[in-house]
């Protein structure tokens, strides 16, 4: 099983004014291809912050990371955008959609920040919104879409650059509970056919259809089952 | 840079949801671009016609030229006492013209107030009796149907006159009066020319408007015990001013017995002086009206920067997304650069626009008045155009650069975060 990625002792520490958080202590991870990771546990216990770490949104504060063969510690900021663009899809709670754009723009965004074509990206992004079934919702902005619909929109927005790896905190968090099935269902059928997901969930329910869950506390890993396949 | 010219319908799309929200910020925005830009245009464009008008008026005495008074010594010379009084004679100019190279122009100056009549109308003007070659020197344009007195007239001690301009009118109520005659001193003199009208800068024994000129040798037939009072001369080229005022002092030197290192034996006017002077005031005066101008411009430029700081501030999470899918820091920049400079672009536009509209009115007014005529019209040149655009597009790049420089210095996860 190919290694995408690697964490040995991640730690990271926050520190606001006089108080250190210790946020994460000694993370040990490692992902495969193809898998579908779930990571759980109570609220505070430093799941977003790992995501950070995984989605080269945040350095950690010791350790190293290595992501898809790419020790990520001491890149510049240019680089990790580029191995942002190329490898992380990202999926939030809340969907970060722009508001003054449609849903199609939306979905271009990644692919304009890679720099394709004006035709290749409309041809890929549309493309990527029928994946998600919103095929006529196109030319609508995110305010006249729903709260699934507008998730929707973002996992396309998430899929488009075929990233390595798909990282989701919460997607179905701000979702009624018949939406967030749909994106579960929808997270299964990429998972089937073959995305690597790792997906941050208070929801054990969901977690159970995750090939893995590993639930964290207090900045640490404390459990890591593997579903029998 | 594909990349970035699609990023440029984004940023068209951002700028047209930012206008939506905030008009009235942004309205008031370009408005105080706009005033600094009209206000640099007016200032520029009325340095320009104050530093044109400053350059004509200053050579409206002639260019280049010098007067010369006659003075006293001040140290003993070849065994002659100090306080010598010096005297000009008619053979002064010609020795000047055929013994210094460096000058190609001499005129001899007499002068002297008379009533100038008109059948009943007497008016009490300068009379002054010069050379041919005063005219051209002195910068008296004829009229057209005039002329400037000529050789003939000197030779044969014509009566004929030159009027200044207002002179003219106050006698005539005309300045259309060539072929007609006046009264001086109760001998008749045909008018051959009326002077064009113009401003002087600098003068001596009053403006040129006011003045008759008559041939110097009917001026000495007239009143023969009157003294020459000055002598005007032109360098060949304004570089040889310096030797030619010192070969003056040589050769009058030579001719009274001074020492030609006694300054105060003669007084020289040397005119270069003044017009260089005055260029340089007006080109100062132009800098400090163009200074101010920028000044005001800069604090537009600062409300476009505050704006873009708080810009940034209400997109702080959109930034946060737009790094988490890929975007480079020149990514996240750029449309916070483009924004600025539109707006930047938008009140220039407005404030050029307004300014030449005014500049244009201006120029449509007559100008009668001669404090107006002095301050000379407001002039909008391409270099003016171009200075106003450098500022303007340096204040819009700075006032968007340093807000973008701070949304794209903060880390994702951090930008992401903000609500
Ligand atoms: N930027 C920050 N500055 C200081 N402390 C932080 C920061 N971000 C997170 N923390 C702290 O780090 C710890 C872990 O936070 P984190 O957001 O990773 O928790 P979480 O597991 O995602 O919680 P939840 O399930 O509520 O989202 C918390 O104690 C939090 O207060
Ligand atoms: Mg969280």
């Amino acid at each position: 099983m190919d290694k995408l990625i690697e964490l040995r002792d991640v730690r990271k520490v926050y520190s606001t004014g006089r108080l250190e958080v210790q946020a994460l202590r000694g993370i040990d991870l490692e992902v495969g291809r193809n898998e579908y990771v779930a990571i759980v546990g109570p609220s505070g216990s430093g799941k977003s912050t790992l995501m950070n770490i995984l989605g080269c949104l945040d350095t950690p504060s010791s350790g190293s990371y290595t992501l898809s063969g790419e020790a990520v510690a001491g890149l510049d900021r240019n680089r990790l955008a580029e191995i942002r663009n190329r490898h992380i899809g990202f999926v939030f709670q809340s969907f970060n959609l722009l508001p003054y754009a449609t849903a199609l723009e939306n979905v271009e965004l990644p692919l304009l920040f890679a720099g394709v074509s004006t035709k290749e990206r409309r041809e890929r992004a549309a493309a990527m919104l029928e994946r998600v079934e919103l095929g006529d919702r196109m030319e609508h902005k995110p305010t006249e879409l729903s709260g699934g619909q507008m998730q929707r929109v973002a996992i396309a927005r998430a899929l488009v650059n075929r990233p390595t790896i798909l990282l989701a905190d919460e997607p179905t968090g701000n979702l009624d509970s018949a939406s967030g099935k749909a994106i579960v269902s929808l997270f299964e059928e990429l998972h089937a056919a073959g995305q690597t997901i790792v997906l941050i969930t208070h929801d054990s329910g969901i977690a159970k259809l995750a090939s893995r869950v590993v639930r964290v506390q207090d900045g640490q890993i404390v459990e890591d089952v593997r579903a029998a396949a | 840079m594909k990349t970035l010219l699609a990023e440029l319908r984004l940023v068209l799309r951002l700028f047209q949801a930012d206008v939506t929200h905030n008009r009235k910020r942004i309205a008031l925005t370009v408005i105080a671009i706009g005033w600094g830009t009209l206000s640099i245009v007016m200032l520029l464009s009325f340095g320009e016609g104050l530093r044109q008008s400053f350059h004509t008026n200053t050579r409206g005495m002639g260019v280049g030229i010098a007067v010369v008074w006659p003075g006293a010594t001040t140290r003993p010379w070849a065994g002659l006492p100090a306080g010598r009084p010096i005297q000009f004679t008619d053979e002064d100019a010609e020795l000047i013209a055929a013994r210094i190279p460096e000058i190609d122009g001499v005129s001899r100056e007499y002068s002297t107030r008379r009533g100038v009549a008109v059948g009943e109308k007497t008016v009490n003007a300068r009379i002054r009796g010069v050379d041919a070659s005063f005219g051209a020197m002195r910068n008296i344009t004829p009229q057209p149907g005039g002329r400037f007195l000529n050789e003939r007239d000197l030779q044969e001690k014509r009566r004929v006159v030159v009027l200044g301009d207002e002179l003219a009118q106050d006698l005539f109520g005309s300045q259309d009066v060539v072929g007609r005659t006046v009264q001086i001193q109760q001998s008749t003199f045909t008018v051959v020319g009326v002077a064009v009208p113009k401003t002087m800068m600098g003068m001596y024994s009053g403006p040129d408007k006011g003045q008759a000129t008559i041939p110097a040798t009917t001026y000495k037939s007239m009143w023969t015990d009157h003294r020459m009072s000055n002598l005007i001369y032109r360098p060949v080229s304004p570089e040889l001013g310096d030797q030619a005022k010192a070969q003056l002092y040589r050769i009058l030197g030579g001719r009274y017995r001074f020492d030609p290192a006694d300054e105060r034996a003669l007084g020289v006017w040397d005119t270069r002086r003044n017009q260089q002077i005055t260029d340089n005031i007006g080109l100062g005066i132009q800098m400090f009206l163009g200074l101010i101008g920028a000044l005001t411009l800069f604090v537009g430029g600062m409300g476009v920067a505050n704006i873009m700081y708080a810009v940034v501030q209400e997109r702080t999470r959109e930034i946060g997304l737009k790094m988490a899918l890929g975007a480079k820091a020149r990514q996240v920049m750029a449309p916070f650069v483009v924004e600025a400079l539109m707006m930047t672009a938008m009140g220039g536009l407005l404030g050029v626009f307004v300014g030449l509209v005014i500049i244009t009115a201006i120029g449509l007014v007559p100008v009668t008045d001669d404090a107006l005529a002095f301050l000379g019209k407001p002039t909008f040149s391409l270099p003016i155009a171009a200075a106003t655009a450098l500022i303007l597009g340096s204040v819009g790049t700075l006032a968007g650069f340093f807000p973008a420089r701070r949304a794209a210095a903060i880390q994702p996860a951090v930008s992401l975060r903000y609500e």
